[in-house]
């Protein structure tokens, strides 16, 4: 479904990736793994649009994404969760989720995807008239990852969910995310939480210093050694 | 006195309405795209000369040709942003604000000759056959002409404040505002989003300019002064809100008109009350009288 091949990416003349390679098929829950800085963030936004690669090509469904611009990935099924959630947290909850809806498409079905939304997130549903400012960490993730489902993407794409969460609120969000994923839809996971992101996924790219490193189902690296010591100590 | 002191009060709610008005398309731009356009005086000043010559040329009513004026308007927006502003886009916030400033400085020089090449330097203003007409309440003169200046104005920001809360694109320009990145990954195409919110301003520019020419007078040099009430106003009111940019408007027209009236010879002092107020703001409340931080 979702297929990079060698991309190069550089923050002005800072390499950030280089040639990385990686799959996502229908329907999967693939996690991505490694150290700050190592390119996590980068990858995330090359697939989205919000950079460009100099190298390599991104393919989605059979379809180069190298010339569509940032807001028609959207439309052709790719949504993502920025770092932080970045709730807009002027408007209220319900304004967050409708403009999730905001391509034409998915703003025809918007009344359904926001039951679709309320049934993961029940909370949301209770706060849909506050401000989003006024939520809590835990529920503006939740905002985040439902704002980011109304668009009906295909492949979600999710950067670092569970991060600044109190443990019990990242195992619910985490949750969350496996029933978004057992609803059909596949999801590309960023994650600092590197046992917990190995234990839900199907399958998790290691990342460092802008490489991939490493390949494998959730539960081969979670008993890999360099793994173990690097992340699981 | 007390009698000249209301007066005067009421003079400066409704010159203070234009003001508003002047710089809440200012405003909009501004929080939109971060483009700090200083030629915004001289887009009133088009639709100063707008108005005026459909009035000569064709006879018809200032207050009727208010829709043709904007249409015109967002013309000339459309044009000036695919020739200028587009390509400032993709700038940081702070080189955004840099380049727009000397973009819409060398502007204002260009339509300012423009204007005086077509229309001469002389002082224009529409004269309709209502124009001298006026009401008395309670010993206080409302005349007619900046009354329905006043109400335009109002339903402008009321119009326009329906359309930032109650639309899915007036809600995606204020998402637009509050984190661009975020309004991206949405599927916003904030490109359209920033042309939109500049036609708006320049609209909004347009009709501001149309009752100016009403209800005071308009010239090609008229750009200068009403850029800075408007970024008086703007910064007075605090970004991101309508109603402050309206209230801020309101403040400055009545602090010039009383000042006028109180300190002797205060009429020449109307352009250093407008700056020593926005000082003021800046130093003590530099978020506005009702800035917060929502678009």
């Amino acid at each position: 479904m979702l297929a990079i091949d060698g991309i190069d990416v550089y923050y002005g003349d800072m390499p950030a990736l280089r040639d990385v390679s990686l799959r996502v098929e229908e329907g999967e829950l693939v996690a991505l793994v490694g150290p700050n800085g190592a390119g996590k963030t980068t990858t995330l936004r090359a697939i989205s649009g919000l950079l460009r690669p100099t190298a390599g090509s991104i393919q989605f469904q059979g379809r180069p994404l190298a010339k569509e611009r940032a807001h028609h990935i959207v439309e052709l099924g790719i949504s993502q969760v920025l770092e932080g959630g970045r709730v807009f947290t002027g408007l209220t909850t319900l304004e967050n989720l409708e403009l999730g809806a905001f391509a034409a498409e998915a703003r025809r079905v918007k009344d359904e995807s926001l039951r679709w939304v309320f049934s993961i997130f029940p909370r949301l549903e209770e706060r849909q008239a506050q401000r989003a400012g006024t939520l809590s960490g835990g529920e503006r993730q939740m905002l985040a990852i439902g704002r980011a489902m109304m668009s009906k993407p295909k492949l979600l794409l999710l950067d670092e969910p569970s991060f600044g969460l109190a443990p019990l609120l990242v195992a619910q969000i985490l949750q969350m995310i496996s029933e978004i994923n057992r609803r059909g839809v596949a999801v590309l996971l960023v994650e600092q939480n590197v046992r917990a992101a190995l234990e839900l996924t199907n399958r998790a790219y290691v990342i460092e210093n802008g490489r991939i490193v490493g390949e494998g189902s959730g539960e081969a690296l979670l008993s890999f050694e360099s793994i173990r010591s690097a992340y699981l100590a | 006195m007390l009698q000249a002191l209301a007066q005067n009060l009421v003079f400066g709610i409704l010159v203070g309405g234009l003001y508003g008005l002047a710089a809440v398309g200012l405003s909009l731009v501004f929080g939109v795209t971060k483009f700090l356009n200083v030629a915004h005086g001289e887009l009133l000043m088009f639709g100063g000369y707008a108005a005026f010559w459909i009035f000569t040329l064709w006879g018809i009513d200032p207050f009727l040709s208010l829709p043709m004026v904007a249409v015109l308007l967002v013309l000339l927006g459309l044009v000036l942003y695919k020739l200028l502003f587009a390509r400032m886009v993709k700038l940081t916030e702070d080189n955004k604000i840099k380049n727009t400033m000397l973009v819409g400085f060398g502007l204002s020089l260009i339509l300012q000759n423009v204007a005086l090449r077509l229309w001469t330097a002389d002082d224009r203003g529409i004269t309709t056959a209502y124009s001298g007409a006026a009401f008395t309440l309670f010993g206080v003169r409302f005349p007619v002409v900046k009354v329905a200046s006043l109400a335009v104005a109002l339903i402008c920001l009321l119009a326009l404040h329906l359309f930032l809360r109650k639309t899915y694109t007036g809600k995606a320009l204020r998402a637009t505002v509050q984190d661009w990145e975020a309004a991206t990954v949405m599927g916003i195409d904030i490109q359209r989003v920033y042309r939109l919110a500049f036609v708006i301003g320049a609209a909004l520019a347009g009709v501001a300019g149309a009752l100016v020419a009403v209800s005071l007078s308009i010239s090609p040099t008229m750009g200068l002064e009403w850029t800075l009430i408007a970024l008086v106003v703007m910064v007075l009111g605090g970004l991101g809100s309508i109603v402050g940019t309206f209230v801020g408007g309101l403040v400055l027209g009545v602090t010039q008109s009383l000042t006028a009236a109180l300190v002797p010879s205060g009429g020449t002092w109307r352009e250093v009350v407008a700056l020593l107020l926005f000082l003021l703001v800046l130093v003590l409340r530099p978020q506005g009288l009702f800035g917060t931080k929502e678009g």
